[in-house]
């Protein structure tokens, strides 16, 4: 056991580095959100949704599925950083706080794969 | 060592700038649940016209179309916010009266554009 406080220990051994990673990816995602969300918004409604033909052929056809995994990756990433820190924010529960955290993660990465395996399998189709 | 100093997020007076702070959450945290839709609408229409059909018969109920307006109208004020959000990082607009028009251009767009939306999809 070290009689040393943990504030003595760290003391003047300057920072780890990595105090803004959280905060820069958060905006670095944003930023590159700004137009593949409007890019996406923008599709969807000239769309006609119900028409699979035409949904099938708009998802698969051009630069569209690169554009598609990018923008479900950027989503889910930026998703995942801005719910942890809700969660971080307001969940204080010895057990609730790590589980939930957990589950978030899990969640965003079940998402962005099942989104990106979507396109690809659609683009990458033989019939 | 367990009552810990937490952030005194309950002792602030109310300025209608924070609506906007908590909202900013809100829409973030509905649209993460959104991300479900947006894969389940890309992995039905690779699974073939029969299930997208099957989709698009269950996005199309009024309940579900209600949720999709209301990601929407989340996505546009998050989008606007954020952007207010990146300007405030870059060091630009931060005094109290500057904050309060940029919040209230803000809430104009997102009325302004939701409308936009919704007259382009009915």
């Amino acid at each position: 056991m070290s009689l040393r406080t943990p504030l003595g220990s760290v003391l003047g051994q300057g920072t780890a580095k990595s105090g803004v990673h959280h905060w820069w990816m958060q905006r670095v995602s944003a930023v590159a959100l700004v137009p593949l969300t409007v890019w996406l918004l923008c599709s969807l409604l000239r769309l006609p949704l119900g028409n699979f033909v035409l949904v099938a052929h708009w998802m698969s056809t051009g630069w569209r599925p690169l554009w598609l995994v990018l923008t479900v990756l950027v989503m889910a990433w930026h998703s995942a950083l801005g719910v942890q820190v809700v969660i971080e924010d307001y969940v204080h529960g010895k057990l609730a706080k790590p589980l939930l955290l957990m589950a978030a993660n899990f969640f965003h990465v079940v998402v962005a794969a099942t989104g990106v395996f979507a396109v690809l399998r659609m683009a990458l189709r033989s019939y | 060592m367990n009552v810990r100093p937490t952030s005194p997020y309950l002792n602030y007076r109310f300025a209608y700038t924070m609506l906007l702070s908590f909202s900013h959450r809100i829409a973030g945290v509905a649209m993460a649940i959104g991300l479900l839709a947006l894969s389940g609408w890309l992995f039905a229409a690779a699974s073939g016209p029969g299930p997208y059909a099957a989709l698009i018969a269950l996005y199309s109920g009024w309940l579900f179309r209600l949720v999709l307006c209301a990601w929407l109208l989340a996505f546009l004020f998050h989008f606007a916010n954020g952007i207010r959000h990146l300007l405030w990082d870059a060091g630009k607009g931060l005094e109290k009266s500057q904050a309060r028009s940029s919040a209230l251009v803000v809430v104009i767009w997102t009325v302004l554009a939701f409308a936009l939306c919704l007259w382009v999809l009915l």
